[in-house]
C-alpha cells in the first residue's frame, strides 16, 4: 500500500510539470498583448514598453517560463497583470467559493437525480418513469443561462424571495450566504441530477435483473429492502464515481453561471483573466485546478484500493 | 386604553424614526465591469473612473455644460506665453489618513502621475516640465510650450491627488487601498465582487455628503444588472442597454438619466499602411462614397432604437465645439455610385472590416453592410474578440475598423492621438500636414473662439481625407431607483454621490 502511494505521488511530479508546461505554452498562442490589453485605451508606446519589460513579456516564452515556474516552486504564483494583486491571494479568495458553490451543486444533483433514477427504473414504463425521463432530458437540454435568468425573473423580480446575484461568505452570514448561491447551485446542480438519474436509471435496472436480487425476493425479503439494501448499493457505485468527476469539473469553475449570478468564484476569474490576457492568473488558476483534479483522482484510487482488496498489489 | 394605544403607537413611531436614523444608508452601484487598478496614476478603464469619482477628488471637475469648476483647486491662471499655470488650492482639505493636502502634496501627486514607472498619466502631463510650489496653498505647472488642453487634464485622473504618506508606503501598491481626499473613505475590495467605501468625516464638502456607505459591484451582463435594480438589490446601474430603456421608463419604480457621450462610434479606416492597398485606402473618393452610402439616422433608429445621435465629427452636434458649417451628410446611392466611377474603380469593392464581438457591433456591421452593399460595396465582417482587435488595430491588420472612444472633455483629447502623423493611437496611419498643423495649433492656443476658427480648418480637411467615418454618439444611460433623490448625469458618464440623499 505505502509503496503504491509513493509510486502514485512521484508520478504526480512529472505529470504537474507536463500541466504546468502545457498552460504557460498554450497561452502564448493565444492572439492578442497582455501589455496593450492592459493599456485599454491608453495606448501610451512608451508606458506598455515599460510594462512588457516590468513583467518580462519582452523577453522568450522559456526564460519567461523560467521565472514563473521558479516562483510557484517558492509559492509565488506572481501577481495580476491588471489589479497587482498577488494569485495566490486571488486563489485564496475565490476557492471557498467555488467549494461551497460545487458542494451546494453536487448535493442537489444527488438528493434529484437518485431518488429519481431509481424511482424511474422500479416503475419502469409508467407515468413515473416517463416523467422522470423528461425531466431529465428537460435538465440535460436547458442551456444554464437561460434557466438562470428565469429563475432570476421568478425568484427574484415577481415574488422578490432571493437576491438576483451577488455572493454573500458563509462566514459572514450563512443564511444570506445560502440565499445567495442556492439559485446558482440549483442551476449546476439541475444538469448533473439529469445525468445522474440517466446512470442510476440504467444501473438499477441491471442490476434489478440479476440473480441476487432475485434470489432476495425468492427469500420473501420486502420489495423495499430488496431495493433499498440489496440493488441501490450496488447500482450506485458507478453513480458515485460519476458525481465525484462532476465535482471536480465543477471546481474548476462554472463559467457562466458564475457570470450571470455575479458569484465570484474560479470560472469568473479565470473568464476575465482569459480575456484581459492577465497571464499570472489563469497559469495560477490552471494550475491550481488541475492540481486539485489530479489530488481527487488519487484520492479515489486510494478509496477504491481501500473499499476492494483485489487491487492491491 | 384609548390613550394607552396612543402611547404606545407614539412610542413606537419614535423608536422606528430613531432606529430609521441610525440605521446606515447605503448606495450599492451596478457596474458593467470589474474595474482595473484603483490607483489614478495606472488605471486605464473608464469603470474604474467611475468607481474613483467616489474615494479620489481631482483639482477640477466639470459641470453638465463642460465648463471647468474647482474641486480641490479654488482657481487657476495662465501666464500670458501659456508656458505657466498657477492653480491656488482649496485650503482646509484632508486625505483619507488625516494627512493635509497642501501645495507639497498636490506637487508630489503630479509628479507621481508624471514620473512613476507604469504611469499612465504619463502622455496626459507630457508638456508639463516641472511643478513648483509658490507659496504652501499655491502650485505652478511649468509646461514646455503652451498646452491649452492642460486644465480639462486635471478634472479627471491626472488631477486625482493622493496622499503622499501613503503613496510612499505603498509603492506600485497603492491601487490595492487608494488613501485619497475624495467623499469616501476606501474600506475593502473583494476582486469581481464589491469595493467598499465608507463616507469620509473629515470631507472638505462633507456637509453635502447624504449617504453612509457606497458599495461598487460589478455585473457583467445587463439583463442581470437591471434585474437587480429591479429586484432592489441595487439602487443604480450603468450602461443600461438601449433596447431596455422602454423597460426602464415602463417601470414607475425606476428613472432613467441621460447624457450623450463625450466620446463617438466610428470607422476607422486604414489610409496609410494598408497592405492590400485596397481602393478605400488609395482614394478620398471612395471613402467619401462609403459615407454617402451610409444613413446614419436608420442606422441609430435600427440598432438603437433612436436612442443614439448620429454624427459626423469627432464631437456630438450638442458639444460646444462641433461645427455647425459641416453638417452630417445625406444618404446619397448615385452621388456615391458616381464617385466610385470617377475614382475608376468598379464595384464591388471588399472591404475588410475588424468588428469586435457583442451584440450591438455586430448588428452596426451588419446594417452597414447592408446600406453600403446598394452602391457597390462588399463590407465582409470579420469578428475578433477585443483583445486581439487591439494588436491587430496597432499592427495595421484591418482595412476598416468599427471601434468607439469614450471622449474625453477637451475636444484635443478626441483628435489629436487619432489624427496626427504618428500618434499612438492613429492605427490607420493617417498623414496629412494640414491636419497635423491644426492639430498642433489647437494646442497652443487657451481662447475657445479662436480655438473653434482652428478646429473648423480641420473639420473641412478631415470630412474630406475622411479617416475616420463617424457614425454617432452613444448616450449615456444610467437607471436607478426613485428612492434616490438629486441624481445627474454628466456627461462623462461618471456617477458623482455629492448631494444625493435615498429616501
Amino acid at each position: 500500500m505505502l509503496n503504491f502511494l509513493a509510486r502514485r505521488i512521484v508520478q504526480l511530479v512529472p505529470t504537474l510539470f507536463f500541466v504546468s508546461v502545457l498552460i504557460f505554452s498554450l497561452q502564448q498562442l493565444l492572439p492578442g498583448d497582455p501589455a496593450l490589453v492592459m493599456a485599454g485605451e491608453e495606448r501610451d508606446p512608451a508606458v506598455i514598453e515599460q510594462i512588457r519589460q516590468q513583467y518580462r513579456l519582452d523577453q522568450p516564452v522559456p526564460v519567461q517560463y523560467f521565472y514563473w515556474i521558479k516562483g510557484v516552486l517558492s509559492g509565488d504564483f506572481g501577481e495580476s497583470l491588471r489589479n497587482k494583486v498577488p494569485v495566490r491571494e486571488l486563489i485564496a479568495q475565490k476557492l471557498p467559493v467555488t467549494i461551497q458553490l460545487a458542494s451546494m451543486a453536487i448535493v442537489i444533483a444527488f438528493l434529484i437525480g437518485i431518488p429519481a433514477g431509481i424511482v424511474s427504473a422500479v416503475k419502469k414504463g409508467t407515468a413515473l418513469d416517463y416523467g422522470a425521463n423528461i425531466f431529465a432530458l428537460w435538465g440535460i437540454s436547458t442551456p444554464n443561462f437561460w434557466l438562470g435568468i428565469m429563475l432570476i425573473f421568478l425568484f427574484s423580480i415577481q415574488l422578490g424571495w432571493l437576491p438576483a446575484s451577488g455572493y454573500v461568505p458563509l462566514t459572514e452570514n450563512w443564511r444570506a450566504s445560502l440565499a445567495s448561491t442556492i439559485m446558482p447551485a440549483f442551476v449546476l446542480g439541475n444538469a448533473i441530477a439529469a445525468i445522474l438519474m440517466r446512470h442510476t436509471r440504467s444501473a438499477m435496472l441491471q442490476v434489478l435483473e440479476s440473480d441476487y436480487v432475485r434470489t432476495a425476493r425468492a427469500k420473501g425479503l420486502f420489495e423495499r429492502s430488496v431495493i433499498l439494501k440489496h440493488a441501490m448499493r450496488n447500482a450506485l457505485t458507478p453513480v458515485i464515481t460519476l458525481g465525484a468527476l462532476e465535482l471536480g469539473t465543477l471546481l474548476s469553475g462554472a463559467v457562466l453561471t458564475e457570470q450571470i449570478f455575479s458569484i465570484p468564484g474560479f470560472g469568473k476569474l479565470i473568464v476575465d483573466a482569459v480575456f484581459n490576457r492577465d497571464y499570472a492568473v489563469v497559469q495560477g488558476v490552471v494550475l491550481t485546478t488541475a492540481t486539485i483534479y489530479i489530488t481527487l483522482n488519487l484520492i479515489a484510487d486510494i478509496a477504491y484500493i481501500l473499499v476492494n482488496p483485489r487491487l492491491r498489489g | 386604553m384609548n390613550l394607552m394605544r396612543l402611547a404606545v403607537t407614539a412610542a413606537a413611531l419614535i423608536l422606528s424614526v430613531q432606529s430609521s436614523a441610525l440605521a446606515q444608508s447605503t448606495l450599492r452601484i451596478g457596474l458593467a465591469e470589474d474595474p482595473d487598478i484603483l490607483d489614478p496614476t495606472m488605471a486605464r478603464t473608464y469603470v474604474g473612473r467611475i468607481v474613483f469619482s467616489a474615494f479620489c477628488d481631482k483639482l477640477f471637475d466639470i459641470d453638465e455644460k463642460l465648463n471647468i469648476v474647482p474641486q480641490l483647486a479654488l482657481s487657476y491662471s495662465t501666464s500670458d506665453d501659456g508656458k505657466e499655470v498657477a492653480i491656488k488650492l482649496r485650503p482646509g482639505v484632508k486625505f483619507h489618513d488625516g494627512e493635509p493636502f497642501d501645495a507639497e502634496a498636490a506637487k508630489f501627486s503630479l509628479e507621481r502621475h508624471m514620473n512613476f514607472p507604469g504611469s499612465f498619466r504619463k502622455a496626459e502631463l507630457a508638456t508639463v516640465d516641472h511643478v513648483d510650489v509658490v507659496d504652501p496653498l499655491t502650485v505652478k505647472l511649468v509646461l514646455k510650450q503652451p498646452f491649452s488642453p492642460l486644465v480639462a487634464q486635471l478634472t479627471d485622473r491626472a488631477g486625482m491627488m493622493v496622499s503622499p504618506k501613503a503613496a510612499k508606503e505603498a509603492g506600485d501598491k497603492f491601487g490595492l487601498k487608494p488613501v485619497c481626499a475624495g467623499p469616501y473613505k476606501f474600506v475593502e475590495r473583494v476582486q469581481q465582487d464589491r469595493i467598499v467605501g465608507e463616507r469620509f468625516a473629515d470631507y472638505w464638502n462633507k456637509d453635502n455628503v447624504f449617504i453612509d456607505r457606497v458599495v461598487f459591484l460589478p455585473i457583467v451582463d445587463a439583463t442581470v444588472r437591471l434585474a437587480n435594480l429591479k429586484s432592489g438589490g441595487l439602487d443604480l446601474i450603468e450602461r443600461v442597454l438601449a433596447t431596455d430603456i422602454k423597460d426602464v421608463r415602463s417601470d414607475s419604480r425606476l428613472k432613467l438619466s441621460t447624457a450623450l457621450e463625450l466620446g463617438y462610434f466610428g470607422l476607422t479606416i486604414n489610409v496609410g499602411r494598408d497592405k492590400a492597398k485596397g481602393p478605400l485606402s488609395q482614394s478620398e473618393k471612395v471613402r467619401q462614397a462609403l459615407e454617402l452610402s451610409i444613413d446614419r439616422e436608420a442606422l441609430t433608429q435600427v440598432v438603437f432604437n433612436g436612442e443614439f445621435v448620429p454624427g459626423n465629427q469627432w464631437v456630438s452636434p450638442e458639444h460646444p465645439y462641433y461645427q455647425k458649417g459641416f453638417p452630417i451628410a445625406k444618404r446619397d446611392v448615385a452621388k456615391a455610385k458616381a464617385l466610385l466611377k470617377e475614382a475608376g474603380v468598379t464595384p464591388p469593392v471588399a472591404v475588410d472590416m475588424m468588428v469586435t464581438k457583442g451584440a450591438e457591433n455586430e448588428a452596426v456591421a451588419q446594417v452597414l453592410q447592408s446600406m453600403t452593399a446598394e452602391s457597390g460595396f462588399d463590407l465582409k465582417i470579420r469578428l475578433i474578440e477585443f483583445a486581439t482587435s487591439f494588436k491587430q488595430a496597432q499592427a495595421g491588420e484591418f482595412q476598416a475598423f468599427l471601434i468607439g472612444w469614450s471622449g474625453r472633455i477637451d475636444p484635443d483629447g478626441n483628435s489629436y492621438v487619432f489624427m496626427h502623423t504618428g500618434a499612438p493611437q492613429n492605427d490607420g496611419g493617417y498623414s496629412n500636414p494640414e491636419a497635423d498643423k491644426a492639430l498642433e495649433d489647437a494646442r497652443l492656443i487657451n481662447d475657445a473662439t479662436q480655438r473653434k476658427a482652428i478646429y473648423e480648418r480641420l473639420t473641412k480637411v478631415l470630412l474630406n481625407d475622411l479617416p475616420i467615418v463617424y457614425l454617432y454618439h452613444r448616450r449615456l444611460l444610467i437607471a436607478h431607483t426613485n428612492k434616490l433623490e438629486g441624481y445627474k448625469q454628466m456627461p462623462d458618464g461618471l456617477v458623482r454621490v455629492i448631494g444625493l440623499k435615498l429616501k
